[in-house]
């Protein structure tokens, strides 16, 4: 399925366990220190440098570009880190968080809740993954190197719907049916 | 006695970290691809698939496959008629600093653990050094990702846990760490020792080659067991669900105190990077 941002409420509805989505348009990156550094913003009264209504955060902290290259390898990092700090921001329109691995019930409770989804990238992938970005520019925090927020322009950016507003949950029902011992 | 100029050591320990990064190395994806003939999963072969097409990109463009390209740990075994002219530990930072500039790698090192800030340079290294016969030196050297780093753990068993106490911590520790250290592993273990003994061991045993056997009957027969148990969790390859969990168990032991069984477990994502060079 094809998905274009920013996103609609038609989109969230849409997005199902296991489809898998290429997303042409913008991700703005972000993982542990800028996360903090939001949400501690907020919690100061202070408003977010971006704008997420509708928006999609990619959890990534890539590598430093080569002077060829729109961006360095940049696949998705480990999401139950973000975990703590995601409900605010999805209080002011977050709609779609890509990482890796699975989440805490209290995060998956929020995210129905505020009607967004969770979508995996494959990890690990970084160099492949790069090959979808088409631009890239730091638009917040840049003193935190490789951890900042970045802008990246891509074009069909493929991830696979994890958590929909469904309760729909892909790694609980994929594992079961390949797991056959106990411990 | 051997004189070893320590820029030698700079310059290898650059040489290692620019490879390593980019260059998974062809036996590895030579398993991957057995892995996709075997793996029950059609969404855990196609996540095999993007692997080995990210890892050939990775070594075709020398670029790094994988964003976190770690911290670097790097293993000394040097001869004891070895003679430095200089700080060996600074000379391997040396290495690292330049390789992590010049070859547009991540810097991943926070300064402090609570206040967190940024090294800059990737440095320090986590460096291990160990005295051996001869007058050569050995060099490893890992960019260990934080995925993976943060799914591993040392625990603390006693003896009456015995093999099956082991073998249930391995198998709840990988199951419940998921698609978070990037499956599929290989998973290091080190059973005895002491705290950190155990988990030197461990690390140590990530740095064998996928194929070898283990000399120790005991080990081998564990191995063996422990990654066809492993496989039988359905994490799958990025937990996606899938028979493809680990590609490889090693395992390290140690003599250790009657009361005590430690147990390590540290876990390596699927890029499984480690190279290593005698001087």
């Amino acid at each position: 399925m094809k998905l274009k941002t920013p996103i609609t409420k038609h989109d969230i509805l849409n997005m199902k366990v296991g489809d898998i989505i290429y997303i042409t348009g913008t991700l703005y990156t972000g993982r542990d220190a800028a996360h903090k550094r939001m949400v501690e913003a907020l919690e100061s009264g202070f408003e977010l440098p971006i704008d997420f209504s509708g928006q999609v955060i990619y959890y990534t902290g890539p590598t430093p570009s080569k002077p060829n290259r729109p961006i360095g390898s940049c696949g998705p990092t480990s999401s139950y880190r973000m975990d703590a700090y995601s409900l605010p921001l999805m209080k002011k329109g977050l709609k779609v968080m890509i990482g890796k691995g699975d989440r805490s019930d209290a995060f998956i409770k929020d995210m129905i809740e505020q009607k967004a989804v969770y979508l995996q990238a494959v990890g690990g992938a970084g160099a492949l993954l790069s090959r979808k970005v088409v631009k890239s520019e730091v638009v917040a925090y840049p003193d935190l190197g490789a951890e900042a927020i970045y802008k990246l322009e891509v074009i069909d950016f493929p991830a696979i719907v994890t958590y929909d507003v469904y309760g729909g949950n892909l790694i609980v029902d994929e594992v079961k049916k390949y797991r056959n011992i106990q411990f | 006695m051997r004189n070893v100029d320590i820029k030698e050591i700079t310059n290898t320990i650059k040489a290692l970290a620019l490879d390593a990064n980019c260059n998974i190395g062809k036996s590895f994806i030579d398993e991957l691809r057995e892995a996709i003939k075997k793996e029950k999963s059609e969404i855990g072969r196609n996540v095999l698939e993007q692997i080995i097409e990210n890892d050939e990109i990775a070594l075709e463009a020398h670029e790094p496959m994988c964003q976190d390209t770690g911290m670097v740990v790097v293993f000394l075994e040097v001869g004891y008629d070895v003679h430095f002219n200089g700080d060996v530990y600074d000379a391997v930072n040396e290495g690292v600093r330049q390789a992590y500039h010049e070859g547009l790698l991540r810097k991943s090192v926070a300064l402090h653990p609570i206040s967190r800030g940024n090294t800059n340079d990737n440095t320090p290294a986590i460096i291990h050094i160990k005295l051996v016969d001869g007058n050569q030196i050995k060099i490893t050297l890992a960019p260990k990702g934080g995925g993976s780093e943060n799914m591993s753990l040392v625990k603390m068993l006693i003896p009456s846990d015995g093999i099956e106490g082991i073998k249930k911590l391995v198998l709840h520790t990988i199951f419940y760490a998921g698609g978070k250290p990037c499956p599929p592993l290989v998973v290091g273990i080190g059973i005895g020792g002491n705290l950190e003994k155990s988990a030197l061991i461990a690390k140590e045993a990530l740095m064998r080659d996928l194929h070898d056997i283990n000399p120790d009957p005991i080990l081998a027969q564990l191995e063996t067991e422990l990654l066809e148990e492993i496989n039988r969790l359905g994490v799958g390859p990025m937990g996606f669900g899938g028979t493809t969990t680990a590609l490889a168990v090693k395992i390290g032991a140690y003599p250790c105190h009657f009361a005590s069984l430690p147990i390590a477990i540290n876990i390596q994502c699927h890029a499984s990077r480690h190279k290593s060079i005698m001087l």
